[in-house]
This record gives C-alpha cells, structure tokens and sequence, in this order.
C-alpha cells in the first residue's frame, strides 16, 4: 500500500501554469476524487502524478520521490486508465491486459507464466472470463472499460489514477465501474486518484474531494465540506441546489438564476 | 489461448519455412543456361558439407549454379527479407499501415546518392552503392534532426513530417540532376526501378550483416512495438520510453533497408505488400508479424525474380515492376479486406 504526497506541484505547458502549487496527501488506501470544471487542470494534475509530464515541486509516491523513480520503476507503482484509451480493435482481451505486466518486464523481456496467470486473475476479477479470447473492437462499452481496468490491475500498481472513467458510459455502467474500483481498492488495498466531473458520482465514492480550479486547489475535505452551492456555482458556473442523499451530498441542477439564487443555503 | 495470442505460432513459421524453402529451390533451378532442374538440385546437395554426390554437371555448369544462380537466388531473399522486416517495423512504429521503409526519405536519399554517382563515375562504378547508402541514412538523418529542431512534443507525426519535407527536397534534388544529364537517364532509370543483379557473392556478403544484425534488433523489439500500439502517452505510463524505441527501430530499420537498396536499388511495394498480408493472415501481434515478415518477403522476392527473369525470357523485366505490377492489385485487395479486419 502507498500513499500520494503533492507539495507545491506545479505544471506548465509552453510556460502558462495549468496546474499551480498544489498541495495535498493522500493516505494508503483512500479514495481521492479531483473535481472541478473543465480545463481546471484534472487531467494534468493527474499525468503529473503518474509522471507522464514534467512536474515542478515534489511528487512522492509511498514516500518516494516521482522523480528519483525510473519510468518503469513509476509504472510499477502507479496505473493509469486514461481518459480516452487507446484500444487496437484487433487485439484480444488476454493479450490487451498482458501488455499490462511490461513494466515488471525486462526491457527484451517476453511475459512468462506468472505474467499470463496475473493476467488472467484480473480478468477474472473483472468478470472478463467469458470475452477473454474477443478482440477490443467486438466489445461492448462497459466491457472495453473493464478491459482497461483489468491492464491497469494487472500491472499490480499500489496507486491507480483513473481520469473520467465514467464519462462514455450510461448510468448502470457508470455505477458497475465505480463499485469495481471501489472493491479493487477494498480488496487489492490500492490508493485511488480519480478524476470525475460528476459530483453527485464523485461524493458517493470518494473519501475526499478536491476542487480545483484553474489549476489551483481552492478546497479539499469530505464531500460535504466542499460541495456547497456558492463553491459549484462559483466554480462550475452552474445553479444547483444540494440535497442530502442516502450516500452524501446529492447535486442537482436547476434551471434559472432565481431559483438557483434561493437555493444557496447548504444542503436545503 | 494459453500465453495470448499475439505470439508468434509455430505452425505459421513452418509453413513459412516451407514457402521459402520451396521458392529457393524453383528461383536455383530455373535460369536461361537450360540446364536440368535434378541436376542442379544434386549439385547443390553435392555443395552441403558431408555429402558427396555426382551431380552429372560439367564444370562449368556447377560455376552457373555456385556463383550465378545460388548468389541471386541468396540475395533475392535477403533483400526481400530485409524490405519486408523493415516495411513491418515502420508501421508498428508509426502506427501507420502505409508505412514502408522508404517513408522516411531512405528512397530519395539513395536516389539522389545513386544518381550522382552514376552521372559522375558511370553506372558500373562501385560508387553507386556506397552513395546510394550514404544518401538513405543522411536523408534519415536529416529527417530526424529536422523532426528534433521542429520543437514542441516529439512525436511519431513530427518525424513522419519530416520525413515528407526530406523527401520531397531531395527527389527534386534527384530530378534535377538527371535532367541536367540526359545521357545517363536510362542507367539511372534502371537504378531506380530495382534490380537482382549479382557479381558471384559481393552483395550478399555486403548485404548479410546489416541484415542480420537489424534482423536481431527489431525481433527483440517485437513486444515493445505491440506496446507502442497503445500509443505514445500510455506507453509510457508503462513504463516504456517512445521515442528511444521509435529512435532504435529506425536505425536498425533505416540502415538494412540502405543496405539492400545500395545492391538492389528501389524495389518497392514489397515493404507494404508482404507486413499486411501477415498481418491479415495471422493477427496484429508484431512478434508474429515481423519474423514471418522476414520469411514471407523472402520467399515472394525470390519468386518475384523467377518471373522477372522468365517473363519475357531471354531478356529480364525489372523485379520493380513485377512487384508492383503484382504488388498494386493485391493491396487493393488488402484494403477492402481491412475494412473489416482493422489493420493496426
């Protein structure tokens, strides 16, 4: 198991900061959810995390440096399901969650037995077993987002970030994927990193949120504590009214400014 | 499936085996010297160490076969091999199925190369290749650190861009100075529609080594193309590094196919034609596709050759246009089938 730590993380394209002096832990084992509007600086924060872009400040996973890690040596602890993945129609299920294992490989290497059978032991996980010898193009939607969790499971990472895994799916699938990390996480004991522009989604799930926007941290607590209607209409724009749901804060979107005007008092 | 199935499987290695082997033996046996195909094969069992045999040939006859027909036949499938091989890594590198191994300028380069070196020392000059050569890997070269200096995020695009711009400077370059000397535009022509010629085992013995060593490098990258399938960002967030993978793949790739081109000039559509018929045959795993590539070139490059030199016997068609000729129809072919069996 291994934690996150970001002090003063900050990511610049072409030299504008898409992500500024972020600080925040994640412990072993928890749920973070990052939300905020588009172009807050989700995704980068995320690629920050799992070292695919440069980052200044520090990053440590399981109190080691990003930086003093190699490539393969992050991939070892940190699995990403992107957030539009690359799936190559003609590769079968087995074969797609294989190439999970490269980073325990050699840099020739070729995957041996154990690699074949933790593959299969997430395919299982994932209830893949019967699509297991199908090629990513004959998949359904929530199949081809359970094949990209059973990759990133087996790649045996104690950190997985997840950017928008929801976002293509209808709301059984969205809530099938969900449970699905949340047992990975119970059971493989992984800390999770999310990405997630549904809040209601984000609050049932997640242990904390943070809320960023324009690639600067502006709040960070229990679902509670950050999602009230003067922060989402501040940040996102956006009229709401917050109800209290059987699993946490519940939003829903209102038509209109005066109704949303009247709405502002916290979980109404 | 038990291990997956983007390895490779050893029934499609034998049966390319087969086909290969049978290919040299039709390219041995056949030639316009009319000799008997029996008697040529026991000359050749005759050659293998160990066994002795009276192949009933003259002395003469056995030379045709030891140092004109086996050199040919040798070189046919080497530079077959080697365009096929490398036609298959292109592609997996750029994730693109046109790619062939003269995306990146290696045609112009050794266009321009072949060229002056004719235009200056004449067509049998022993310049030619070595110019040839040179022009393919400073064309590459110059893609590269043209792609480099381009700046931003270097991706498999800005490279394959690059690439472009080399290409078409240096073929206008190449168009050029043939124009400017007429009188060798047949000599250069020919150059540049391909051809099997052989002087006994020069070119097989220029040919091997950077077929074999290339051959070793890009089998051993064989899985890590199968992850550059998933693209470059998550790739690496497996922990593979792109570009050192596109950078080793396209050396080895760039310097056999200037190797073959320096002996047998631009032989083209095998590099495209031989990968997606694999891969159509057999799956998209690059540990399947690039050493039955090898073999598979091999063996259509040395049949290839049979029909160049029978055709229109006694004179030879360029092997260029028989692979074209043959090469166009079928990737057609290979398109409509791909429509429903995506290519990469």
């Amino acid at each position: 198991m291994s934690g996150v730590r970001l002090s003063s993380v900050t990511v610049s394209y072409n030299g504008a900061p898409a992500v500024e002096d972020v600080s925040i832990d994640v412990a072993a084992g928890e749920w973070l959810a990052v939300v905020g509007p588009n172009g807050a600086g989700k995704s980068t924060l995320l690629r920050a995390v799992g070292g695919t872009v440069a980052a200044a400040g520090v990053i440590e996973i399981g109190g080691v440096a990003l930086a003093d890690m190699s490539r393969r040596a992050i991939a070892r602890s940190v699995a990403v399901v992107p957030q539009q993945p690359v799936l190559p129609d003609a590769v079968p299920v087995l074969d797609y969650v294989l190439l999970g294992r490269t980073p325990h490989l050699g840099y020739l290497a070729s995957e041996g037995p154990g690699d074949v059978e933790a593959a299969q032991r997430s395919i299982s996980r994932l209830d893949l077993e019967d699509v297991a010898s199908r090629p990513l193009g004959r998949l359904s939607g929530g199949e081809r987002q359970r094949a990209v969790l059973a990759r990133a499971v087996a790649q045996d990472a104690g950190v997985l970030l997840l950017d928008e895994p929801t976002t293509a799916l209808d709301i059984g699938h969205q809530q099938q994927v969900m449970e699905l990390v949340d047992g990975l996480r119970k059971t493989g004991g992984m800390t999770v990193l999310s990405a997630l522009h549904d809040l209601t989604l984000a609050a049932q799930f997640a242990d904390r949120l943070a809320l960023l926007d324009g690639g600067s941290l502006v709040a960070a607590g229990s679902p509670t504590a950050v999602l009230t209607p003067a922060a989402v209409s501040r940040f996102s724009g956006a009229h709401v009214q917050i109800l209290d749901g059987p699993d946490g804060p519940v939003v829903i979107p209102v038509r209109g400014s005066a109704k949303a005007d009247g709405a502002g008092d916290p979980q109404a | 499936m038990k291990g997956g199935l983007l390895r490779l499987r050893p029934t499609h290695l034998m049966v390319g085996l087969a086909a290969l082997a049978g290919a040299l033996l039709l390219g041995v046996m056949v030639g316009p010297a009319g000799l008997s195909p029996g008697a040529v094969l026991l000359e050749i069992v005759d050659a293998l160490p160990v066994l002795e045999v009276d192949s009933g040939l003259g002395d003469r006859a056995a030379v045709i076969v030891s140092e004109i027909r086996l050199p040919r036949v040798v070189l046919g499938a080497l530079v077959g091999g080697t365009l096929s091989m490398a036609g298959a890594a292109y592609q997996g590198v750029f994730r693109n199925p046109l790619a062939d191994p003269y995306l990146l300028g290696v045609a112009a380069g050794a266009g321009l190369g072949a060229t002056l070196a004719i235009v200056g020392a004449g067509s049998g000059s022993s310049l030619v290749p070595v110019a040839a050569f040179g022009g393919a890997v400073l064309a590459v070269a110059a893609a590269y650190g043209l792609g480099a200096a381009a700046g931003g995020r270097r991706t498999g695009v800005t490279l394959l861009l690059a690439g472009v711009a080399v290409a078409a400077v240096l073929t206008a370059a190449q168009t050029f100075v043939q124009q400017q000397n007429a009188d060798s535009i047949r000599e250069v022509y020919s150059w540049i529609l391909g051809r099997l010629g052989t002087t006994g085992w020069d070119e097989v013995r220029m040919l091997a080594p950077y077929a074999v060593v290339s051959g070793a490098v890009i089998l051993l990258h064989a899985r890590l193309l199968d992850v550059l399938a998933l693209g470059e960002e998550e790739a690496g967030a497996l922990g593979v590094d792109p570009a050192r993978v596109r950078a080793t793949v396209v050396l080895a790739a760039t310097l056999a196919t200037a190797a073959a081109v320096s002996v047998s000039g631009l032989i083209g559509f095998v590099g495209i034609v031989v990968p997606h018929t694999v891969r159509l045959m057999t799956g998209p795993g690059y540990r399947s596709i690039i050493p039955l590539s090898m073999v598979g070139g091999a063996a259509f490059l040395v049949i290839a050759d049979v029909a160049a030199r029978t055709v229109a016997s006694p004179a030879e068609v360029p092997i260029g246009v028989v692979t074209a000729f043959v090469g166009g129809p079928f990737f057609v072919a290979v398109l409509r089938s791909s429509r429903r069996v995506v290519a990469l």
